[in-house]
């Protein structure tokens, strides 16, 4: 078995491109993510839909979810359909202040630009939504969009 | 010159601080798409003002329902999602000048000229009970009829479909064929 034997030195299994590798994973990663603004406390699978655009400016978007709390919430807020602002859990009536607040923190310029994207679960019943939209128009805040997969 | 041997640097730990960065990315990352429907919503009425309905001859607008079942009503008969945007379609362009349907009015568009632009509207209802997912794949319907109807107008005068226009174009054919979906007053669809 004289074939196998080695001749000289053990060798080290040469690794100097995977450093390479994973920095371009690295790129990947840092071109394609944003931060996580805040936790998200409510299960969103967003409906399918094909016509769907892209949302422009996301700096000017104020988001509002809406849907089934996630498991960990649902001990103390139940299964049905909330409403979710910034971090915690509100009610329609915290719309206007909501907004109000997003408005304040944008600048002049901006504010009738501003967009309200809503993300909402596809099992969430439209009263819900309809209740939203409702105040949304008594804040004046009309620029809406509804979240939306796309669709192949 | 005696040749030199180049100096090798230590670079192995670069792959670890690479991994650490790739790590923190993957924690922090979330890869949502931001894609969706835009709408207008209308200005809610002034509560002084009383709300008059605006004078919209019937011939003009289609009513859409959807009721609690996820069941769709589109200008009094029942009908598919999926025959839905043909339905729209043939209601916004009024091929054969039915007099059920919507008007055209000869409008100066600027940068133009003259284009018949149909008057239609279309009224979206819906019932509190219907899901959220009914919903929206009837407004993608409808936004569907309105961006075929613009991609066949494009084509027809530049010989494009609607995206691959210019800025200026593509205000025209939005100025022909506007989009008018409205989102009725919330009522019940089913109480009547």
């Amino acid at each position: 078995m004289a074939a196998f034997k080695r001749s000289g030195k053990k060798e080290v299994p040469e690794v100097g491109t995977s450093s390479d590798i994973v920095f371009m994973f690295l790129f990947f990663f840092m071109v394609t993510t944003q931060m996580r603004q805040n936790e998200v406390k409510v299960h969103v699978t967003l409906p399918e839909a094909s016509e769907v655009v892209k949302l422009e400016r996301k700096d000017l978007a104020s988001y509002i979810n809406i849907g089934p709390p996630t498991k960990a919430y649902q001990q103390q807020y139940g299964t049905d359909a909330r409403i979710q602002l910034n971090d915690s859990f509100k009610t329609t009536k915290d719309i206007r202040d909501f907004i109000a607040a997003e408005r304040e923190s944008m600048s002049e310029a901006d504010r009738s630009f501003m967009q309200v994207a809503i993300k909402a679960d596809q099992d969430v019943k439209m009263g819900t939504i309809t209740d939203v939209k409702q105040e949304l128009r008594r804040c004046s805040a009309l620029k809406i969009m509804y979240f939306a997969r796309k669709a192949q | 010159m005696s040749k030199r041997k180049t100096p090798s640097l230590n670079t192995q730990s670069t792959a670890d601080i690479a991994f650490l960065l790739l790590c923190y990315f993957l924690m922090v990352s979330t890869m949502d798409q931001n894609n969706g429907l835009q709408r207008r919503l209308p200005p809610m009425p002034d509560q002084n003002q009383k709300a008059e309905d605006q004078k919209v001859n019937r011939r003009n607008i289609i009513v859409v329902k959807i009721n609690s079942a996820d069941r769709l009503l589109a200008g009094n008969a029942p009908i598919d999602v999926s025959q839905l945007k043909d339905k729209i379609k043939e209601f916004l362009t009024n091929p054969a000048d039915d007099p059920n349907l919507p008007a055209r009015e000869d409008t100066e568009i600027e940068g133009f000229g003259t284009y018949p632009v149909s008057k239609g509207v279309i009224s979206l209802q819906n019932d509190r009970g219907t899901s959220y997912r009914a919903y929206i794949a009837v407004q993608n319907e409808l936004v569907k009829a309105v961006n075929e109807l613009r991609d066949e107008f494009g084509r027809q005068h530049w010989g494009k479909p609607y995206v691959a226009l210019t800025e200026d174009q593509q205000t025209i054919v939005k100025k022909a064929i506007p989009q008018n979906i409205s989102e009725a007053e919330p009522k019940d669809v089913n109480s009547k």
